[in-house]
């Protein structure tokens, strides 16, 4: 029988998913003993060229991790659907967009301003931005186009299943890459590799009082690391966040953010959390509950971190 | 008046309204027979407190222009306070609403009581005319931009 | 499998289709994924109606039935019955309102079809995702609860127990009879009030099945049809009521009197008084804010000669808790406050009177024992009745208040009878509606009675010429005469129109009954349910629906009892099923709804780690599935699938 081909590649991301691949350590050379890695990108050298001889749907598992921000991104996903049996999503950007997701609170032409001319120690005095095309003498120079707009992999190529996290917890990746590799798979659309149920549901904090009469941001105060962080005012996106990763932030006295993504019956996982946050604000009148309201810092930052490209509105008004 | 169709942009709301207050409270102004403008569709549920700020986007990230909730004034809900629970969400949907660019003349909540037909249709009229003058969200066309 | 929806576009004669045009609604239907037929007819709900649609089910096969007629509130239990009867699940179906949403409010034809196909678009998409479900049977207490000792809540209390039922009836004065109590005469027959209202009084007191509850009132109200929670408050009449054999001797005795307000502060009444000698229950109460054992310290002359001992000062407030399957609010009215009408001077001149005042004046056991005296006890010589005082008015109360044209009349009558005084009635219409009401009238044009048809603008005492000088001068339009009027009087009678009692609002807040504009309690609906509410089980009857005289008050107070005892008579009632129920499996034990229930439906199984929910208590409100983070909680019939699919296809 032969082994199995799998894939890494890596989009819009920032290198933690291939770090956790790589934190696997040993698990590593057990994993290329029942599998042929045939493309990473940011471990080894590959070419385009590669990936473009191999035969369609040859490769067996695609983990694709980061959002779809550029054409090359985009291109890679195109090419490695082709050439997958199975493509997944890997990864809380491509999954729901992630960090660069919230690229889309602004625009391309915004941020090529706030790179290359705004930031005081930027030194561009011809006010140069980065073009798709640049004619010289040796010939025609492409990079990839920037897009306004950060997308996941699902809304850009057919994907099979989904492995959430930022990264995904190293116990979950080892699982689930054995998973594929011994074929026994749920679904097509399943999310792998995390709990159905929220962060709730495996954190130890005691949840006693469900009422919010104030909020406060994590700078303003140490927690107690018993309780639970929504009832000391913190907001914790772990009533509306998929578990599965051992809640480590919590162990270490920080907020969940998200970043495992909705759970299976949600919808949009910000929609969710800021109607399960402001259900439980302690305020009778409207007066109070602006006041409760506006104390809540960025709304689409906090409630869409990781999951903004999937969440219904996608993107700010441009 | 005679509208014609194909001229003038129809702002299209999409209505959460409490069967106990605003819902009759706008059959009521069926009865009569107060004429307002068509656009507000209407979408009947127990109360304003079930309305989960996901229905908002999805009408909003769906082609819809306005959304309009209307539930029982403060002290009157028959489930003692869902509208309280009402507010408290829609406070803080419309921070969010804020920060992604849709204008706040476009999501609104109300207070509609069972007797007040003439209020609802003074709502409707006025929130179909400042959405028509803001011009259509066609939020899904923006995105794919 | 495909899902095989008949949709039913109805005319309701022109009502809808003079401005939707129905066959195109039902053409756009049928174009729609999973309609199987789609009919339009004039009047769906009728027999030949509900027929067709029953015959489809069967012959074809219908797995949804969507109706697009008028407002579920109206017709949607006549179309789940139908089609129940014919063997779908009646939740199995959805109404599409295009009648009082859309025809009754376009005024373009073009428009009202266009809103017609997206209403009925949503319905069609919503009624996919319906579920099959049950509806929930709960058992009736046959207790009732009656809140409102006047008229009204005495004739729905006897009619009742007289059936063998309980009755609780509260009343919040030490006495019932409400105003009716304080009347005179009453019109057309001018039957003596008292004679009339108090054997009913009696009957009440000594009922077997009725509880009188005097000098109380409701706190706390909960529950559902059927299966009502009330505490009620017992405040202290500081007498104790089981010794009390009501000889009045410490009435008679006490040596401090203060205005009563049974008598509008026209007469007095003692610290421990009953408001008036037939009081039912014949038990006083004191007042503890005037009484000078309170106040003081002192005196107790009551202690000194009640000769059962029934005085006790230290009696504390007490609380009843009751469990009553229907309620019936008779709550009442409360007269117009006629110093806000700053141009008639009341408050001002002490012979300008309201028609209250003017009651207790005329009432053999009032302040004058029965004798019509200006304030400096002479006989009046003339005497003006000003009708719509507060009442058919932009500045106070637009509505009619039904009763003061006919009062005033009675009013007229009795100045004739008891006085020689000329008298002069100021109207704008003389509304006469009822039985013997005209011929009432005829009688009071023959007896010289001189009818002024304008409003009165100003009751002034300067005087513009010696024969006006110490007289009160009633300025008027005479719209008839079209001249402006000024007519010397000594007494004003206003004719004040009726309101919503004071705390009508803690009332409605109290028993989550809804208000009309105007305040009063709001009926079902005005025609066919006047006396039923939006909640079932909680029935509404007399002036506290609206302004009303004693036969409508009586007449509502027989129908609310109506009511309630089919109610009771049916054993059990169906609940809709629109519960949240939760979904153990995604439940993560967030627990973010547990506080949030109204009802306290939702608790929290920490074995299990996650929240539950007592079916019986969940009333359907859906806060707690609109909060949940996880999505693990759904409201039977408005689950989110079935809400988003109405979004989706309102915005497609």
């Amino acid at each position: 029988m032969p082994k199995p081909k799998i894939a890494f590649n890596w989009a819009s991301s920032c290198g933690g998913c291939e770090i956790a691949i790589f934190e696997l350590g040993t698990k590593l050379v057990d994993i290329s003993n029942k599998a042929d890695i045939v493309f990473w990108p940011a471990i080894f050298d590959y070419k385009y060229s590669d990936l473009e001889a191999m035969p369609d749907k040859s490769i067996d598992v695609t983990f694709f991790n980061g959002a779809i921000q550029n054409s090359e991104n985009e291109h890679l996903a195109r090419l490695l659907r082709e050439k997958s049996k199975l493509l997944v999503a890997f990864g809380a950007c491509a999954h729901g967009g992630g960090i660069p997701a919230l690229a889309n609170t602004t625009s391309r032409d915004q941020i090529f301003a706030s790179s290359y001319k705004e930031t005081p120690t930027t030194d561009n005095p011809e006010k140069l931005f980065p073009q798709p095309k640049f004619n010289m003498k040796e010939g025609e120079l492409t990079i990839p186009e920037f897009y306004n707009t950060v997308k996941t992999l699902d809304q850009t190529v057919d994907v099979d299943y989904y492995v959430p996290g930022c990264p995904p917890v190293g116990e979950q990746v080892s699982k689930v890459i054995d998973q594929f590799i011994g074929g026994d798979l749920p679904p097509k659309g399943s999310v792998l590799g995390a709990s159905d149920k929220s962060l709730c549901h495996e954190c130890k904090r005691t949840k006693t009082d469900r009422k919010i009469s104030k909020l406060v941001r994590t700078y303003q105060t140490i927690p107690d690391p018993q309780k639970c962080m929504l009832e000391q005012g913190i907001i914790c996106m772990g009533p509306a966040t998929r578990g599965g990763c051992g809640s480590i932030c919590l162990d270490a006295n920080m907020p969940c953010r998200g970043c495992y993504g909705p759970l299976p019956n949600v919808v949009d996982q910000g929609a969710k959390m800021l109607s399960a946050l402001s259900s439980i604000f302690d305020a009778e009148n409207e007066e109070e509950i602006q006041k409760l309201a506006d104390s809540v810092p960025d709304p689409i930052g906090t409630f869409y971190r990781f999951s903004l490209a999937r969440s219904l509105m996608r993107r700010t008004k441009q | 008046m005679v509208i014609e169709l194909s001229k003038r942009f129809e702002p299209k709301i999409v209505g959460f309204l409490c069967k106990w207050c605003a819902y009759t409270g706008a059959d009521l102004a069926g009865t009569s027979r107060i004429k307002y403008p068509p656009n507000v569709t209407p979408i009947r549920v127990n109360c304003s407190g079930r309305v989960d700020p996901t229905f908002v986007l999805k009408a909003l990230s769906s082609g819809a222009d306005g959304v309009l909730i209307a539930g029982c004034h403060p002290g009157d809900c028959h489930y003692t306070n869902g509208n309280v629970k009402a507010i408290r969400r829609f406070k803080l949907l419309q921070r969010m609403l804020n920060q992604f660019g849709v204008e706040k003349e476009r999501v609104r909540l109300e207070w509609v009581s069972a007797s007040e037909g003439e209020r609802y249709a003074r709502v409707v009229e006025s929130m179909t005319e400042e959405i028509r003058s803001l011009g259509p969200l066609n939020w899904k066309a923006m995105v794919e931009a | 499998m495909a899902e095989k929806i008949g949709v039913y576009i109805c005319h309701c004669g022109t009502n809808i289709a003079s401005k939707v045009d129905c066959k195109a609604v039902a053409e756009y239907a049928l174009s729609l994924p999973n309609v199987a037929v789609a009919r339009d007819y004039q009047y769906t709900c009728s027999d030949p109606g509900q027929e067709m649609i029953k015959n489809d089910i069967r012959e074809l096969g219908l797995t949804r039935v969507v109706v697009a007629s008028c407002s579920p509130l109206m017709h949607e239990p006549t179309f789940r019955r139908a089609v129940g009867d014919a063997g779908l699940n009646p939740f199995l179906f959805q109404m599409a309102n295009i009648r009082e949403q859309c025809s009754w409010i376009s005024e373009s034809g073009e428009l009202a079809t266009a809103r017609a196909k997206t209403i009925v678009g949503a319905a069609i998409t919503r009624v996919n995702f319906n579920e099959a479900l049950e509806v929930q049977k709960v058992p009736v207490n046959s207790n009732v609860l009656i809140v409102g000792g006047g008229i009204t809540g005495i004739e729905a209390a006897l009619q009742i127990a007289d059936s063998g039922k309980k009755v609780y009836l509260v009343e919040k004065e030490p006495t019932i009879g409400g105003y009716m109590a304080r009347f005179d005469k009453t019109f057309p027959t001018l039957d003596c009030a008292a004679c009339i209202l108090t054997p009913k009084m009696v009957s009440v007191g000594q009922h077997p099945n009725i509880e009188l509850l005097s000098y109380s009132d409701v706190t706390e109200f909960s529950g559902y049809v059927g299966n009502f929670a009330a505490r009620i408050r017992r405040r202290p009449r500081y007498v104790d009521e089981e010794k009390c054999n009501g000889c009045g001797l410490c009435e008679q005795k006490c040596p401090l009197s203060v205005p009563s307000e049974f008598d509008c502060g026209l007469g007095k009444r003692k610290a421990i008084y009953r408001p008036f000698p037939q009081a039912v229950p014949s038990i006083p109460v004191i007042d503890r804010e005037h009484c000078l054992y309170f106040t003081k310290g002192i005196c107790k002359v009551c202690v000194k000669f009640c000769p059962k001992g029934a005085i006790d000062f230290e009696q504390k407030e007490k609380f009843l808790d009751v469990q009553v399957g229907s309620v019936i609010l008779a709550t009442g009215f409360d007269l117009f406050d006629a110093s806000r009408v700053k141009e008639y001077g009341y408050g001002k001149f002490a012979n300008v009177i309201t028609s209250l005042e003017f009651e207790r004046l005329t009432h053999a056991s009032g302040p004058t024992g029965g004798k019509i005296l200006l304030k400096n006890g002479k006989n009046p010589e003339t005497v003006a009745i000003v009708h719509c005082v507060g009442s058919r008015d932009q500045n106070y109360n637009e509505y009619c208040s039904r009763v003061c044209c006919m009062y005033s009349l009675k009013t007229a009558h009795l100045v004739h009878e008891k006085t020689d005084a000329k008298v002069y009635e100021f109207y704008i219409d003389m509304r006469a509606f009822g039985k013997g009401y005209e011929e009432f009238y005829k009688r009071l044009l023959r007896e010289d009675v001189t009818f002024v048809r304008g409003r009165v603008a100003e009751i002034t005492d300067v005087a513009q010429d010696p024969s006006e000088k110490g007289r009160l001068i009633v300025v008027a339009e005479d719209t008839l005469l079209g001249i402006v009027r000024r007519i010397p009087v000594d007494l004003v009678v206003l004719s004040m129109g009726l309101e919503p009692r004071r705390d009508a609002t803690q009332v409605a807040h109290t028993f989550r009954i809804g208000r009309s504009k105007d305040g009063f309690f709001l009926e079902k609906h005005p025609k066919l349910a006047p006396v039923s509410t939006a909640s079932d089980g909680m029935f509404i009857a007399g002036s506290c629906q609206g302004p009303k005289d004693i036969p409508d008050s009586v007449a509502q107070g027989a129908a609310a009892a109506a009511n309630v005892l089919s109610l009771i008579d049916r054993k059990e009632v169906e609940l809709e099923p629109t519960i949240a129920l939760i979904n153990e499996e995604a439940c993560s034990g967030c627990r973010i709804c547990v506080g949030l229930c109204p009802y306290n439906a939702i608790t929290f199984d920490d074995n299990a780690n996650r929240a539950v929910i007592t079916n019986a208590f969940c009333k359907g409100c859906g806060v707690c599935v609109a909060a949940c983070p996880s999505g693990a909680i759904e409201q039977q019939n408005f689950t989110n699938r079935q809400l988003i699919a109405e979004v989706e296809a309102i915005c497609a």
